[in-house]
């Protein structure tokens, strides 16, 4: 089917476009970019007023299926991600079972075609059961359509290994994805070790936790002359770190999330439990570190780290609570209100950091640009727009979000997924 | 001075009027104790649980014996909180005690925050009689009490808090409550467990006791406990001991009229010589008496004061 986008700020950093343009689909590809297209379609999108940007990737999700279907499944992953504003996520591999083999990663692709609204990219762990001791047929796993390798939340603490993976991931010019977490270091800690930690009484999780294993890793991967790529920075050591890395030219990239950006340590004051993530939220000293990274460029894209849980699991005491924060359906907005709106990044930086970037590091090669021949992904955006967030709203499974109650300017208003609108839902 | 909490969660949340009205109502309610019939009327129709998630002697019989002696019924829960999180959730539990219409909880929990968690959904007043690692408000009240009985003022008085400040939520209400009050605080402990942040509390620290205990005019020890060893926050309990043991040696640089706390149960000859710990020079016995006045005022502002009600 043919569709026509008229008249959008169309900005695409890829091929450096910002202009009003019109875009005609057909097919789930770009037919054609111009500043006017007269033609007969079935349907006419008026993005007058809007900006029209490459299909939105986020690089860091949990979607729970296989085996935590009631947290969250990839459809309604898929839906939350298509309101959020966007057209691929891409799942860390911590399901039940561990997507460490051929089977589950099938199992995601193949589900997702059919239940899922938007793009979904499994990443497959690093290791077998993501133990840290073996690693996965990798080979098999990227034919499979792994676009990544990760241990996430059971980080790879043998440095043997992570060096082993680093190596083999030349092979398949595939990327490692490493959540950095000393884990004898961060013990058995729930919030950030500091000033706040000692005050609420809450055991610490200190900064060089995440600090030590990005310093391995840069380590590692200069050694290797491989690609490596930091989840969720949340410590200034590291961003200094990566800074320091990028100038001598190590295949470096990171990622942060939202509540890295807008929550501190400080906030834990109400014991609420969905601020309860990892790694923690940080210090105040640490954000403006970070901002100062997203700026310098030291952060190359964003991500939410999307992780859903159940009321009923967040409603414990705070110490037995899971860690996670579900952000897909708020990220983007927060960014828009938080950042661009106040001029911290550009209109065009922002989206390079979500789409064109993470494209190019996961190796999609159709996505991430608005090129005649590229895959018909788009983010259409209303800058003026203004929200309040409200998680009884969510089409995610789950509630876990701190951002509940907060006024936004600036949100998603349609996502486009391989020429098909999947949001506004129909 | 009116008290219109309805909760007991931290000295952090009191200001020092309140903790005033405390002490003052404490001081009225010492007698009671010593009278041949020990008993009130004041709370008769009261209900009060207690609901103890973890281990606890002293504090447990002292809230019971305090709301008895004030006439209010008590009924006493211990649970195992490994047990209660395989089945019935915390917020279960509550609701459940809460729904047989209770009008105070006093709640202990090896985790931080469980009693602001519990009043963000239940009806009844919560006291906090330790939460995890951060506060155990009626301890330091009690501690308080037991000072001014000795010292008068707490304005510019020495106080020393020694042994493991970090993990120990009767350091943390004490140093909230005597900064509160204007007394100065000196933490003494071996560096892992005593980080440097702790200074933003208002507080100086010290890793040398001889130092720290110098013209100290009350000396509080914390128990030292062997799992911290085990986890290699100090080598052994020998050097720890060594260094870190209040004897009479060390007691000699402090105030002459200096006086020596422990919140208990102390571990005789580990961080206190057995002999300081029974001189005349300690007050831990009396801590365990006042302890009950300030529990019986604590129940009493909570659930007896007249305009309740409206204070909701």
């Amino acid at each position: 089917m043919k569709l026509l986008i008229k008249n959008g700020r169309v900005i695409d950093p890829y091929s450096k476009i910002d202009d009003t343009l019109d875009i005609l689909i057909d097919k789930g590809k770009i037919a054609d970019i111009k500043s006017r297209i007269e033609t007969e379609v079935p349907k006419i999108i008026d993005a007058s007023r809007l900006v029209v940007a490459p299909g939105f990737i986020d690089m860091h999700t949990h979607l729970r299926e296989p085996g935590q279907e009631y947290k969250e499944t990839l459809r309604t992953g898929s839906l939350a991600a298509a309101k959020g504003g966007f057209s691929s996520i891409a799942c860390m591999p911590n399901t039940n079972p561990v997507n460490d083999n051929q089977g589950v990663t099938e199992y995601i692709v193949s589900e997702s075609k059919k239940k899922a609204v938007v793009n979904i990219l499994p990443i497959a762990a690093i290791t077998k059961g993501q133990k840290g001791e073996e690693l996965t047929d990798m080979a098999d796993l990227t034919n499979s359509g792994a676009v990544a390798f990760s241990d996430d939340g059971h980080p790879v603490q043998n440095s043997q290994i992570m060096r082993r993976a680093l190596e083999y991931s030349k092979l398949l010019d595939s990327l490692i994805i490493d959540h950095c977490e000393d884990i004898n270091l961060s013990c058995d800690g729930v919030m950030n070790e500091g000033y706040y930690s000692y005050l609420f009484g809450l055991k610490g999780i200190p900064a060089s936790s995440e600090e030590t294993m990005v310093a391995r890793n840069i380590i590692l991967a200069e050694k290797a002359d491989a690609r490596i790529h930091i989840a969720h920075l949340s410590v200034k050591g590291s961003a200094e770190r990566i800074r320091i890395a990028k100038s001598k030219n190590i295949k470096v990239s990171s990622e942060v999330t939202p509540h890295h950006l807008f929550l501190i340590d400080s906030d834990l004051e109400s014991y609420d439990t969905n601020l309860k993530v990892n790694p923690p939220l940080r210090s105040k000293d640490d954000v403006q570190s970070l901002i100062k990274a997203l700026k310098d460029g030291t952060i190359d894209v964003f991500a939410t780290d999307h992780a859903p849980h159940t009321i009923d699991e967040k409603s414990i005491e705070f110490d037995n609570a899971p860690f996670g924060i579900n952000g897909l359906e708020t990220a983007v907005p927060l960014f828009l209100d938080k950042l661009v709106n106040k001029n911290i990044i550009s209109l065009q930086r922002f989206i390079q950091m979500s789409s064109t970037t993470p494209a190019k590091l996961l190796g999609l090669e159709n996505k991430g640009k608005i090129c005649i021949g590229a895959d018909a992904d788009f983010t259409i955006l209303n800058l003026n727009k203004k929200i309040v967030v409200d998680i009884n709203q969510f089409q995610s499974k789950s509630r876990n979000n701190p951002f509940h109650g907060w006024k936004l300017k600036g949100v998603p208003v349609m996502t486009i997924v391989g020429g098909k609108i999947v949001f506004p839902f129909s | 001075m009116p008290f219109n909490q309805k909760n007991l969660l931290g000295i952090q949340y009191l200001s020092p009027d309140e903790i005033i009205t405390i002490l003052d109502t404490a001081e009225s309610f010492l007698e009671i104790s010593k009278r041949e019939v020990k008993k009130v009327p004041t709370l008769r129709g009261k209900t009060v649980v207690n609901l103890f998630f973890e281990a606890s002697t002293r504090t447990r019989s002292s809230f019971e014996l305090a709301a008895k002696r004030l006439s209010a019924d008590i009924v006493n829960f211990n649970l195992n909180s490994s047990s209660v999180i395989k089945g019935e959730s915390l917020k279960d539990t509550v609701l459940n005690l809460a729904a047989m219409n209770t009008d105070a909880i006093i709640v202990r929990h090896s985790c931080a925050g469980v009693p602001h968690f519990m009043s963000t959904f239940c009806k009844s007043s919560i006291i906090n009689a330790g939460d995890g690692f951060h506060e155990h408000p009626t301890q330091a009240l009690l501690d308080a009490f037991t000072i001014r009985e000795r010292k008068k003022s707490f304005e510019g008085l020495k106080t020393v808090i020694i042994g493991d400040v970090l993990h120990s939520r009767v350091a943390r209400s004490n140093i909230f409550l005597l900064k509160k009050m204007g007394a100065n605080v000196v933490l003494i402990a071996p560096p892992p467990l005593l980080p440097p942040e702790f200074k933003s509390l208002g507080v100086n620290i010290d890793f040398n006791f001889e130092r720290g205990i110098e013209d100290a005019d009350v000396i509080m020890m914390l128990r030292i406990q062997l799992e911290r060893q085990q986890r290699n926050f100090f080598p052994s309990i020998r050097e720890y001991r060594n260094l870190y043991q209040l004897t009479k040696k060390r007691f000699a640089r402090a105030k002459k009229n200096a006086i020596i706390m422990h919140p208990g149960p102390i571990n005789r000859d580990v961080e206190i010589s057995a002999d300081l710990a029974d001189s005349v020079k300690s007050v831990i016995l009396k801590q365990v008496e006042n302890g009950i006045a300030i529990r019986m005022a604590i129940l009493y502002l909570l659930l007896g004061g007249k305009d309740r009600e409206t204070t909701n």
